[in-house]
């Protein structure tokens, strides 16, 4: 790899190297992660949340998860030569979105015009 | 002890099988045992199966590419045949079963094992010689992804030999391919090679993101990346986006096989239509993985043999980014008839024709690249020119699919069938072989046949249209895919005139494997002295053919787009004044013996052989991490053994 940094021409990719994280940073994220980790498994398996809260709260709780693995583990942050990794980022959840809503609603809509396929082998036996 | 495994295993009793599986132990054994004669394993561990050289492993996977496209073109020569014979009271000489399996193997093999490593191959050697740097970003680990993609190839040709292949066609939709209805071995051989070798595409596309962000020669902003290589950047980072997708497809149905869940059978509450949209949400994406780096091709051929520069450099980047996104919002237009309303229905259809218009861009940019260019016809630019007017046949008979009142009349026929091969053999195909043309003396050192090359096209060409051309009208006429016997014998002269056209091809095959032979036998007239055989306007035309392992002795100084066709405007290229040391990254047998493992792992859990999988999938982690451990891994090339070959290469170039 150290070929690779020397070798380097342009300017926005020099220098990233200095944010890949301390061991203070990565102590940190994988310390924010085992509880919000150990928060999931107390939110589900007590009644701490209104019982039908509780999807909801994983969800909030499994995002704060991925904040915490991309800010720590991933070293994306705000500043000018992290072009690259905030335009993946938004890549990803562009495509994340566009095939998550796309099939939830692409499924919704056939589950409304079509039979479900249990019933349709019931109806042919 | 061996799980399902069994002698019942090898087809004994099938004659067609037998023969074949006779004859492809026959072929290797054969090669195995010429290279043992003239002992040549040592020079083929050293320089070829350990190698990490972007180069070498391109190489590689094109030659898996053109071997696969062997196996998969007998398969259709096949069942061509058969569907010639095959009408009224004639049943031809394939059982359906035997049938069903060909027509599956011809997907699966062309898709994954012939237009991925072609694409995959010619970017993993191009690439990085464009953006004038000397590797991809982990060379170690472009290995371990070819090895992968060769591994999930010798599972699915090791399923001729040993057991069956899936009879589910090439995408094994449940609930046909569940273990309700494909109790055999068949659909396993399909995903787990799928499987292994997915991984080994994701990993490449990761490798060649991170190159094509993160390394380029020194002044070589995006905008002055050569079309080639922003067109590998969309279709790599596609795969990134889309193969994780198919991954976890094939990961449920393999948990429904294997342990009895229910994500997509009819009971217990699966759904086989959630298989379906997610296959196609990865399936989609794929054609443009395939498809851009073929657009990337054909422009930098026509802009070379036109003596011009692409026409609209910029409208270009725009169009190939904009399919790169658009490619993710299409998918549904491969099941519009599987009962979704109106509305999606009309929402995916008028994406799929808004998709149709960057493509469109990028067909009258080619066209305004020849304008009133200084056009040479080489090879290479008959498979674009033939590529143009072909691709947009197959993309108009595209938009008409993508009305889903006319996919309801033609969806599953044998139009269908002709509108795909006519983008993929005219788009995939013929970019993948314009690409091999082009970039050969690069590779190896020296032009091929310029005659057998032309002929080569012409028959592929003619072929293609006499092969497809009555599928369009049978398939009207109401030939559905996937038949291996007809009643109606009105069809039988459109096939038997398809038919003529896959011996056409096979001319056109045999017309390739003989332009290569003659080439190699007269190489030594042959030689490209000058690195630059073609006039070239990008960077790998700047270092020598084929290229030293370290590509370039001073990494070039880029100032604008096409920056060789710069370089050769500012006068004669002198030796540079000094040159450092360069670090090459050193041999390593982690991607081959990872990928042995894999193969041994991917056998075992097809045959139930749980010890053998456990300890396969150990072995191979042990080996990844164990050779990941190695800290030495780099050896120096010193400034003067530069210096002198530098001095040797422009000698050589001055004219005699």
């Amino acid at each position: 790899m150290e070929e690779h940094s020397k070798q380097q021409g342009d300017a926005r990719s020099k220098g990233e190297n200095e944010h890949a994280g301390s061991f203070v940073t990565y102590t940190a994220g994988l310390v924010f992660a085992v509880l919000l980790t150990g928060a999931s498994f107390v939110v589900s398996q007590t009644g701490l949340l209104w019982a039908p809260g509780v999807p909801a709260g994983l969800a909030v709780l499994a995002i704060a998860q991925m904040g915490v693995h991309l800010v720590f583990f991933l070293h994306i942050g705000t500043g000018p030569d992290h072009t690259n990794t905030v335009l993946a980022l938004a890549f990803g959840i562009l495509i994340v979105t566009l095939v998550v809503s796309g099939s939830l609603w692409i499924m919704a809509n056939l589950n409304a015009n079509m039979m479900a396929p249990s019933e349709l082998m019931r109806m042919q036996r | 002890m061996l799980g399902k495994l069994s002698w019942a295993a090898i087809p004994f009793d099938q004659p067609i099988p037998m023969a074949a599986s006779v004859l492809v132990c026959v072929g290797m054994l054969s090669v195995l045992g010429l290279v043992t004669w003239k002992g040549w394993w040592s020079y083929l561990w050293r320089e070829w199966l350990t190698s990490v050289d972007h180069k070498r492993i391109g190489v590689m996977y094109v030659l898996l590419a053109l071997v696969m496209l062997l196996r998969g073109f007998v398969d259709a020569i096949m069942m061509r045949t058969q569907l010639a014979i095959a009408a009224g009271a004639a049943q031809g000489y394939l059982p359906p079963e035997h049938y069903d399996q060909i027509f599956s193997a011809h997907g699966t093999i062309m898709i994954f094992f012939v237009a991925m490593p072609f694409m995959v191959g010619l970017m993993n050697f191009v690439v990085p010689l464009q953006l004038g740097v000397r590797d991809v970003a982990f060379p170690v680990l472009n290995a371990v992804s070819f090895w992968l993609t060769a591994a999930g190839a010798l599972l699915v040709n090791a399923s001729l030999v040993v057991g069956e292949f899936a009879r589910t066609g090439w995408l094994a939709y449940p609930p046909l391919s569940e273990l309700q209805f494909s109790p055999g071995v068949g659909v396993d051989y399909y995903l787990w090679a799928l499987q292994i070798s997915g991984i080994g595409t994701l990993l490449a596309g990761i490798n060649l993101v991170t190159t094509l962000l993160k390394l380029r020669a020194p002044g070589m902003g995006y905008m002055r990346m050569p079309v080639f290589c922003w067109t590998a950047l969309a279709s790599n980072l596609l795969i990134v986006a889309a193969f994780p997708i198919l991954t976890a497809t094939f990961a449920m149905l393999l948990l429904d096989r294997y342990v009895g869940m229910h994500f997509f059978t009819n009971d217990g509450g699966g759904n086989a239509m959630m298989f379906v949209n997610l296959i196609w949400a990865w399936g989609h994406p794929e054609v443009y993985i395939l498809i851009l780096p073929a657009f990337g091709i054909f422009s930098e051929v026509i802009a070379t043999f036109s003596g011009k520069a692409l026409f609209g450099y910029r409208s270009m980047v725009m169009a190939t980014m904009a399919i790169c996104v658009l490619s993710f919002t299409v998918w549904l237009h491969h099941f519009f008839t599987m009962g979704a309303g109106a509305n999606v229905n009309a929402i995916f259809g008028i994406m799929s024709m808004i998709i149709a218009v960057p493509t469109g861009v990028k067909v009258f940019n080619w066209l305004f690249t020849l304008y009133r260019g200084r056009i040479r016809f080489e090879v290479p630019l008959l498979w674009a020119l033939g590529f143009m007017i072909t691709f947009v046949i197959g993309g108009l008979t595209g938009v008409l699919l993508a009305v889903p009142p006319v996919d309801f009349v033609v969806h599953n026929s044998a139009f269908l069938v002709a509108h795909f091969h006519n983008v993929i053999i005219g788009g995939v195909l013929f970019g993948g072989m314009a690409g091999f043309y082009y970039w050969f003396p690069k590779a190896f050192g020296f032009t091929l046949d310029r005659r057998l090359g032309a002929i080569s096209f012409w028959c592929w060409l003619i072929g293609f249209y006499l092969a497809f051309m009555p599928l369009y009208a049978v398939g009207l006429l109401g030939m559905t895919r996937r038949m291996q016997h007809y009643a109606d014998v009105t069809w039988q002269p459109y096939l038997i005139v398809a038919e003529a056209g896959a011996i056409v091809i096979l001319c056109g095959i045999v017309a390739t494997i003989a332009q290569i032979v003659v080439s190699i036998r007269t190489r030594e007239r042959r030689r490209d002295r000058t690195g630059d055989p073609w006039n070239g306007r990008t960077l790998e035309w700047s270092t020598a053919s084929p290229p030293p392992a370290y590509n370039f002795a001073v990494l070039p100084r880029v100032e604008s787009l096409d920056a060789f066709w710069a370089m050769k405007q500012r006068g004669p290229i002198v030796p540079a004044q000094r040159y450092d040391p360069i670090e090459v990254p050193a041999n390593s047998p982690n991607g081959f013996v990872t990928a042995f493992f894999a193969v041994v792992t991917g056998f075992a859990l097809i045959w139930h052989i749980w010890w053998m999988a456990i300890l396969g999938l150990a072995c191979a982690a042990l080996t990844l991490l164990g050779f990941g451990w190695i800290e030495r891994v780099e050896h120096e090339v010193s400034g003067e053994k530069l210096a002198d070959a530098e001095r040797a290469r422009l000698r050589t170039m001055e004219p005699a």
